[in-house]
């Protein structure tokens, strides 16, 4: 097991970690947001979708599985937070009135 | 500057903003500005990419951002709030998607340069192929059950259980072959395929009402799907986003369990309610359910102190938040104390129930639990049970037996009355009957529940 690989497992399982300990308590209410804010961020592969289309190079076959890639991932950022924000400003306009 | 070490401090700045994010996203004060948090992480990430030198050509990657950025805008935008599970079930099939792909890429990229596959890249990239695939695949099926394209209803028989099983084996099999004997190309198309038809069977036998655990399971799956993308690529922002996605979607899967008192093992291979439990119908002999209308409604709700909403599915159907809240209203103005009573999983998704009445502007402190209105419920004069079933079956609490049986519910049975407006006397998604039709105490308004909860509050402004 190379020590890339061994880093790699280490952030994991601490961010794994880390994420069981910061929600263990969520109110109903809030569910559907946490899922969907989440969401966009398990979106992060949008990175790794920018590395595949930019070193593709010749590849045409690389190229398109880096666009696929690249347009679903965005899908999932964009309208995962923008989704969201939306349902949180109705939670916040009810609170108001 | 060199950008080669900013991009990974970047990265690393943007994981702290995703963690912060989550942690707001809990609260109800924070959670507008943890969302927003961890956009802004999201958006230095992307630009941290962009800098880095491994990118050689922009044209392609503007016209991707630009086409799924408009693309997921509108979505986002125009989608119905009673449509969000649809909306998140597909989320979370695409973010699954992308991981799974950026895996092939770089799979296909090793492959072009002539290179073997090194055991930990290889495993990454099989284990990012199997969950981006498993997830993408699982989510347009458990979309497809939400919008009724795809039966809702259990599917389940021997075989497909031993095709899955078969098909798991020959995943893994051609994951080994490919990582350590140096399979080739046509293998790892063949554990592509394998791994998409393996979601298609992993979501299929689940029916609809178990659907809050799946698409639960599913968020979780697709955090899972990215860091194993960052696995492939060496980068621990999606190790660390993906892991915490992971983690949340984890969370929610078992708040969504305890709700049922079931175990995940139990959601996913119990086929619950495909026809198999007991007392399905038949048995309606000497059972009389005592249907009321809208004008007896009005006066039975008009009079009375404290009224209790319960909004299930149904509600979500019918799409009949507003409704419900303009009756509520009318029955405030009246002076009669209103409370709507939701059970966690009531709806499609987590939270379904909150994000509607939310959207109708129901006012935060008239939101309760269960736990809140059971003890209290002998001093309910009215509860008003409007497209929920299951979550309303004494059979629960008091059958042993029952496939239901220990499920937390709301013990509408014990108001001095209850109505039930429904459709018809048919059986939830359990699949079993509901003695509370029967009771005594118990009214049943036949219809749609926008269109009933419109004509009673028609008839409440008469009084």
């Amino acid at each position: 097991m190379t020590g890339t690989l061994l880093i790699g497992l280490y952030v994991f399982v601490l961010a794994m970690l880390v994420g069981l300990e910061l929600i263990t308590k969520v109110p109903p209410t809030l569910h559907t947001p946490l899922m969907s804010g989440s969401n966009a961020i398990s979106g992060i592969s949008i990175v790794g979708a920018l590395l595949v289309v930019g070193s593709a190079g010749d590849s045409p076959l690389m190229r398109w599985i880096g666009l696929a890639a690249l347009i679903l991932a965005t899908i999932n950022v964009v309208g995962g937070f923008v989704v969201t924000d939306r349902m949180l400003q109705m939670f916040k306009s009810k609170d108001a009135g | 500057m060199d950008f080669g070490t900013v991009t990974p401090l970047v990265y690393l700045l943007s994981a702290v903003l995703f963690i912060f994010g989550i942690k707001r996203l809990g609260h109800p004060e924070t959670a507008a500005k943890g969302n927003r948090l961890a956009s802004v992480g999201m958006l230095l990430a992307i630009l941290a990419t962009l800098l880095d030198r491994q990118i050689l050509d922009f044209t392609w990657i503007i016209a991707g951002l630009v086409a799924g950025g408009l693309i997921g805008l509108v979505m986002a935008k125009t989608i119905k709030m009673t449509a969000m599970p649809e909306m998140v079930a597909v989320f979370n099939g695409f973010g699954g998607a992308a991981s799974g792909l950026v895996a092939t890429g770089e799979y296909l990229r090793i492959m072009d340069m002539g290179g073997t596959l090194a055991i930990d890249a290889g495993v990454s990239i099989m284990a990012g192929t199997l969950i981006g695939a498993v997830t993408f695949s699982g989510s347009m099926i458990a979309y497809g059950k939400l919008q009724g394209f795809v039966t809702g209803n259990a599917v389940s028989n021997p075989f497909v259980r031993l095709l899955a099983i078969l098909l798991a084996a020959f995943a893994i099999g051609s994951a080994v072959y490919l990582v350590g004997f140096g399979g080739d190309l046509p293998f790892y198309w063949s554990l592509v395929g394998s791994a998409l038809i393996l979601g298609v069977l992993f979501v299929i036998p689940i029916g609809g009402a178990d659907m809050p655990v799946v698409i639960a399971l599913l968020n979780s799956y697709s955090g899972l799907a990215a860091a194993a993308a960052g696995f492939v690529l060496e980068n621990n922002a999606l190790i660390i986003s993906g892991a915490l996605v992971g983690a949340s979607g984890l969370v929610l899967t078992n708040i969504m369990c305890r709700a049922m008192n079931r175990s995940l093992v139990n959601v996913l291979f119990s086929a619950f309610g495909a026809g198999t439990a007991s007392g399905v119908t038949g048995d309606d002999g000497d059972k009389v359910a005592t249907s009321i209308e809208a004008e007896d409604s009005a006066m039975i709700l008009g009079y009375a102190s404290q009224v209790v909403f319960v909004p299930g599915y149904g509600l979500a159907v019918a799409q009949a938040q507003h409704k419900i809240r303009e009756l509520a209203d009318l029955l405030t103005a009246r002076g009669v104390n209103v409370k709507y009573c939701v059970h966690p999983v009531a709806g499609r998704m987590p939270g379904h129930m909150n994000v509607l009445l939310a959207e109708a502007n129901v006012p935060y402190d008239q939101l309760c639990e269960p736990e809140d209105v059971n003890p209290d419920m002998e001093n309910i004069d009215v509860a008003v049970v409007v497209g929920a079933n299951d979550v309303v079956n004494p059979l629960a609490r008091d059958d042993a037996s029952s496939p239901i049986a220990g499920m937390p519910i709301i013990e509408t049975d014990r108001a001095k009355t209850c109505i039930v407006i429904k459709r018809s006397l048919s059986v939830g998604y359990a699949a079993i009957d509901n003695p509370l039709f029967y009771k005594e105490n118990n009214r049943m308004f036949f219809g749609d529940a926008a269109d009933a909860l419109g004509l009673i509050a028609e008839e409440v402004k008469q009084l």
